[in-house]
């Protein structure tokens, strides 16, 4: 019998040892296919972040031309602007200066801009159109404006920033392919050769593009258009979902877990919680559409709406996570208060929810996240339509950032709004990498004081 | 295994004396130190343990022997920053040679947990699951005798023989820990490390479990971890006490537990520390 | 200016109110040389509630009823020789006229002298309606707050009352998720009920062509509006997105749990979990730059004709999407099986590979079919990703590098720009809306009872 088992012993020793090589092979290949999934997965976030940089950082510098603009009295034709002194009552004034501000507006400006361009090409040989698709639509109104603040500027000489065309900026950086034939190419072949020549000289320079924050979107002069009305737009919704979504989120997470008793009800209202945080964004949108605005009448397209909107779809998130957060603190802290003689509520308020703030703060910083980036809802209460103001209230009409950039994603001007849309998401990345950053620090020092 | 069958139940045994220097000494400690990141959890121990024998190690909980235990099945290469330095010998084989191969080694030294874990799968795919990782089994038909005579020895089969399609998890303590036993027999190993395999169980679980030990030692090389003294006296020929990551003294069971040479082993053996 | 006023008033009667229910409760203690029951601060608080809750809710009726009162009193302000002049639609914008010159935002052209008329008289009903409103709120706040302070006695069990209605106030906090739920369902149910008045179920629900023909009135039932090249269009990109993900999620989530060196997993893991938090709108500008492009080009080299804009561009991208969703999920899921069975399969000699594919992915399998659930709820729910990459195209085709449609592409492109809800042609968004909630819900609720059932399992 000990023979037999030591032979049988040996003979199970060589079985396993016939079949460590595929076995480990095996391994090795199931290992690689983790480790590729992992590179794979990486080099998708890596390639995201590298298209929407290499696309978008471009944009935040922008084709601005330093003209030497003379204020000409034969072109500025308005006369002087009205003083207070030479009218009897402010009425008055006020109507003389609204004259003079309409006749500052029926002003050619833009031949102040052709006679700086011609003045610094003596030799240039070209149509006025040419030369004012050099420069962006806005440039006359900056040039008013500039002149309405300060009317002593006229018959001076000043060098002056203009904001060049999208058209010229896509010429200059190349993101329109240089080699076109004329007839393919958004500008005419003498526009090219002033701009080629201007980029040379140093009057045309790659400038950053402030105005980028400080602009609210255009449509007729794109070289111009900004965020910052969408931007306000998305501040007022986080403010509503901040102020709205964060009290109630916390109250019904406070009484889910520390108050409600365990029932159907209760049952209910946690597979609802659950099942709203699942359900598509795009069906708060039609809540919206149809409560909100059709039913309620609230107004179309304003932040309002769109907040209260995020609000419902957040709710659930901040009340998920303000429960885990709950769930953390250890039943023997809640025994100790209650045995000391504290209500429940006192025991909830006094010593459980300081220790929870932390977590609260993290699930307030998601939610906001979340909100800030959604977009599908907002098309359906008519935040994607155009708003040249940034919004004075939450009542006003508005866009919003992830709105912005859907809406100059499907810009004609793709050569231009490829590189600005890159740019608005960057910015919108940037925000929610500012919050998540923030929610880090804050938690680190709220749980280092604990 | 017949020399054992006559035997009363193990719960009122009394100490036996068998000399352990009866089996030579296939696995054998060389200065094993274990080191968890920078701290040491066992201090150079050395010892044989005797083939075909029940070796118990016993000590106050953390005193290293249990990881001893899983030094010699290497399985502390599972723990991150485990470091062991030292030799292990299996036929003057060193266990931690680079050479060697762990799933090899495992095959040979099976393992026994303290907590019962079959897979949440049924009896007979427990027990086939070594088997067939090895590819021990040439045909359905080996398999399926593998399996029936695993659970024979592990003293399960009578049980079980009417639901072995049924899941492990639905047997109750005592048989789930069988059920791992007679899942460790199956891959046919030379060595069976038992790592406080009763210490989740009830008496008289407690009490069949040690039956099956005393009755596996006949064909198995057996160490045991335990916490309880009077287990180690039940079960085990040889007996080491471990102290503070130290091995303090080894020996036959018998000597130990009636004239130990240490004080400590006294002190612990006497209820005056653990 | 109105809320201002009402702020200021509710503000003043609150802390009023909080310092008498302070004052009195410590001079009631006092003088009776009694305990009080509960501290003075939740007295002042019990006063304050008893001041604030009736005056609240006088203006809240107010603001609820206040506008539909106004309109109905612009509506009888209108002389009747000229309401019986007008039609129901003139009569109605008659009112908006005379509440919006009432309200001094002007209006278009020149009003007629019974519009000025009315909106005088309108403007003066706000104001002594408001002035009244106040004056309610007012004195019903004071003439509570004098009755509560009668009835501070030292044996006031102030604080559990107050106790109760913060019970109170959470509880219908609770209910506000309740609420979205009912307003979901409502809302969708009322408007695809109206749909189906235009348009027959049968033809909506099996119909296999949508061409809902544009009528520049908006109403009319002209045009087809079969569900299922939009449905299939949605299986296909959903398909696509899963085909992807799970294979690259899973593995990644089971190297992290299983193989990976804990430092290499901090640093991956949130790296991974990066691409949850990208806004969907971001994904769907990377399809249309960059990966549909690359798809097409990669087509052209192989000699396949893959468009752009395509069920593949999008459900790639989706798949991209869902990455760490999927790895996340099952992640946590693989980590809830317990060691003891990892020790015991290694303990015999497995492999670790072997351990994974035979007793941890068996035993997690319940939890990561939940997460796949999810997963999948998430894709078919998901909308700028097919908005801008998947070509728009509702037509019913099984080659995934072809245009298509999806649910939720129809919606936006059905409602956008609309909110008159008048014709099929926009009713139709709630139809799909209802058919996509019904959908997601039965994936959700089937996966988070499958995940809680493993959760338990192993607790």
């Amino acid at each position: 019998m000990s023979d037999m088992s030591q032979s049988a012993a040996l003979d199970r020793r060589e079985r396993v040892r016939n079949g460590l090589s595929r076995r480990h092979r095996g391994e090795a290949i199931f290992r690689g296919i983790g480790i590729a999934a992992i590179a794979i997965a990486l080099a998708l976030v890596g390639t995201l972040f590298w298209q929407v940089l290499s696309k978008g950082l471009p944009a935040f510098t922008q084709a601005t031309l330093h003209l030497d603009v003379t204020f000409d009295e034969d072109v500025i034709t308005a006369g002087p602007a009205p003083l207070r002194s030479d009218y009897a009552s402010a009425a008055q004034y006020e109507a003389a200066f609204l004259d003079w501000r309409r006749a500052l507006a029926g002003i050619n400006w833009a031949a102040l801009i052709e006679q700086a361009v011609r003045a610094e090409m003596p030799e240039l040989d070209a149509e006025a159109s040419d030369i004012r698709r050099l420069v962006d639509n806005n440039a006359g109104l900056t040039l008013r404006q500039m002149y309405q603040d300060d009317p002593a500027l006229l018959n001076q000489t000043l060098n002056v920033a203009l904001l060049g065309s999208a058209d010229t900026d896509n010429w200059l950086k190349g993101t329109i392919d240089r080699s076109l034939p004329d007839a393919r190419q958004q500008l005419s072949a003498v526009t090219r050769a002033i701009a080629d020549r201007f980029a040379a000289d140093g009057v045309i320079s790659m400038d950053f593009a402030w105005h980028i924050f400080t602009n609210t979107d255009s449509r007729t002069a794109p070289a111009s258009a900004g965020l910052a009305g969408a931007f306000v737009g998305s501040l007022y919704m986080m403010l509503v979902v901040v102020v709205l979504a964060v009290p109630i989120g916390v109250a019904s997470a406070i009484y889910l877990e520390e108050f409600a008793p365990k029932n159907r009800f209760t049952d209910l209202i946690e597979v609802n919680i659950n099942n709203l945080a699942a359900v598509p964004s795009i069906v708060f949108g039609l809540l919206g559409a149809a409560v909100f605005i059709n039913y309620f009448r609230l107004p179309i397209s304003a932040p309002i709406v769109g907040g209260l909107v995020l609000t419902l779809m957040t709710l659930p998130t901040i009340i998920i996570a303000t429960r885990s957060s709950l769930r953390q603190v250890s039943p023997s802290l809640r025994q100790a208060a209650l045995g000391l003689g504290a209500s429940r509520t006192q025991m909830v308020f006094h010593h459980v929810l300081p220790l929870t703030l932390p977590g609260i703060l993290t699930a307030t910083i998601i939610g906001v996240a979340q909100a800030l980036g959604e977009t599908a809802p907002l098309l359906l209460i008519g935040m994607n339509a155009f708003v040249a103001n940034i919004p004075g209230t939450p009542l006003d009409q508005s866009s919003a950032l992830p709105v912005q950039i859907y809406l100059w994603q499907g810009n004609e001007n793709r050569n231009f709004f490829e590189a600005r849309t890159s740019a608005a998401i960057l910015v919108l990345l940037g925000l929610m990498i500012t919050l998540n950053a923030i929610a880090i620090f804050l938690r680190t020092r709220l749980e280092r004081n604990k | 295994m017949s020399a054992t069958e006559t035997q009363a139940s193990p719960v009122h045994q009394t100490v036996r004396t068998p000399d352990p220097n009866a089996h030579p000494a296939r696995l054998k400690a060389d200065a094993v130190s274990v080191f968890y990141g920078e701290k040491q959890a066992l201090f150079d121990v050395s010892i044989d343990l005797p083939e075909k024998s029940v070796s118990a190690f016993i000590g106050p909980s953390g005193c290293g022997k249990s990881t001893f235990l899983r030094c010699i099945n290497r399985m502390n290469d599972t723990i991150e920053g485990a470091r062991v330095a030292g030799k292990i010998t299996l036929d003057d084989h060193n266990l931690y040679d680079q050479s060697l191969d762990v799933v090899e080694l495992r095959a040979r030294i099976g393992m026994v947990f303290q907590k019962p874990n079959p897979f949440p799968k049924s009896i007979f795919e427990n027990v086939a699951y070594g088997p067939k990782i090895h590819g021990l089994a040439r045909s359905k038909a080996d398999l399926e005798e593998i399996v029936i005579t695993s659970l024979q020895k592990a003293g399960l089969f009578e049980e079980v023989k009417d639901r072995l399609h049924q899941p492990g998890t639905g047997l109750s303590g005592g048989q789930q820990q069988r059920l791992c036993i007679a899942r460790a027999i199956a891959v046919g190993p030379e060595v069976i490390l038992m790592d406080e395999p009763c210490s989740a169980l009830d008496p008289i679980a407690t009490a069949i479990i040690e039956e099956l030990i005393d009755e596996l030692r006949s064909n198995y090389t057996i160490i045991i971890v335990t916490h309880s003294m009077q287990q180690a006296a039940r079960v085990s020929q040889k007996t080491a006490f471990f102290h503070l990551g130290k091995l303090i003294e080894e020996g036959p069971t018998e000597e130990i537990f009636t004239n130990p040479r240490e004080k400590r082993t006294q002190d612990y053996i006497t209820g005056r520390i653990g | 200016m109105n809320s201002f006023v009402i702020a200021a008033m509710l503000l003043v009667l609150l802390g009023l109110a909080y310092q008498t229910g302070w004052s009195r409760s410590r001079a009631v203690a006092q003088s009776s040389g009694q305990r009080l029951h509960s501290r003075p601060i939740y007295h002042g608080v019990w006063v304050a509630l008893w001041v604030v809750i009736p005056a609240a809710l006088i203006m809240g009726l107010w603001a609820l009823f206040g506008p539909g009162v106004a309109d109905q009193f612009a509506r009888s302000q209108i002389p009747a020789e000229i309401a019986a002049g007008l039609e129901p639609g003139q009569i109605v914008n008659a009112v908006s006229r005379i509440k919006a010159i009432a309200s001094g935002f002007g209006i278009i052209g020149e009003p007629q002298p019974f519009e000025a008329e009315a909106a005088r008289a309108l403007s003066q009903f706000q104001l002594y309606g408001f002035l009244i409103v106040i004056l309610a709120a007012a004195i019903i706040g004071i003439g509570a707050l004098l009755y509560a302070r009668g009835r501070i006695v030292p044996g006031l069990r102030a604080r559990n009352q107050v106790e109760r209605v913060i019970t109170l106030l959470l509880l219908a906090c609770s209910g506000v998720a309740i609420l979205t739920t009912v307003g979901i369902v409502a809302s969708l149910l009322v408007e695809a009920i109206r749909f189906f008045t235009f348009i027959n179920p049968l033809d909506f629900f099996f119909g296999t062509v949508w061409n809902p023909r544009f009528s520049t009135t908006g109403t009319g039932a002209e045009g087809d509006y079969g569900l299922i090249p939009l449905l299939w269009g949605t299986i296909m990109v959903a398909t696509i997105a899963m085909l992807f993900a799970v294979p690259v999620g899973l593995m990644a989530a089971i190297y992290l749990s299983q193989y990976a060196h804990p430092r290499v997993r901090n640093v991956v893991k949130p790296l991974i979990e990066i691409l949850a938090g990208i806004p969907t709108i971001v994904y769907g500008f990377f399809a249309l730059v960059t990966v549909g492009p690359f798809l097409s080009g990669l087509g052209a080299t192989v000699g396949l004709d893959i468009r752009a804009t395509s069920a593949a561009t999008a459900g790639l991208v989706m798949g991209i999407m869902i990455i760490p969703f999927i790895s996340s999920l099952s992640d946590d899921i693989l980590r809830q099986v317990p060691q003891s069975l990892r020790d015991g399969s290694l303990g015999l000699g497995a492999t670790q590979s072997e351990t994974i594919r035979r007793v941890i992915l068996p035993a997690a399998l319940p939890g990561i079919v939940g997460a796949f659930l999810l997963a999948v709820s998430r894709a078919i729910g998901e909308t700028m990703i097919v908005v801008l990459a998947a070509g728009n195209s509702p037509v019913l085709r099984f080659n995934p590098f072809e245009p298509t449609s999806t649910v939720t592409v129809t919606i936006v492109n059905q409602l956008t720009g609309d909110s008159d809800f008048a014709g099929p042609q926009s009713l139709v968004a709630f139809a799909l809306g209802l058919t996509l909630f019904v959908l997601t819900l039965i994936l959700n609720v089937a996966a988070l009872t499958i995940v809680r059932r493993f959760r338990e399992q192993y607790d």
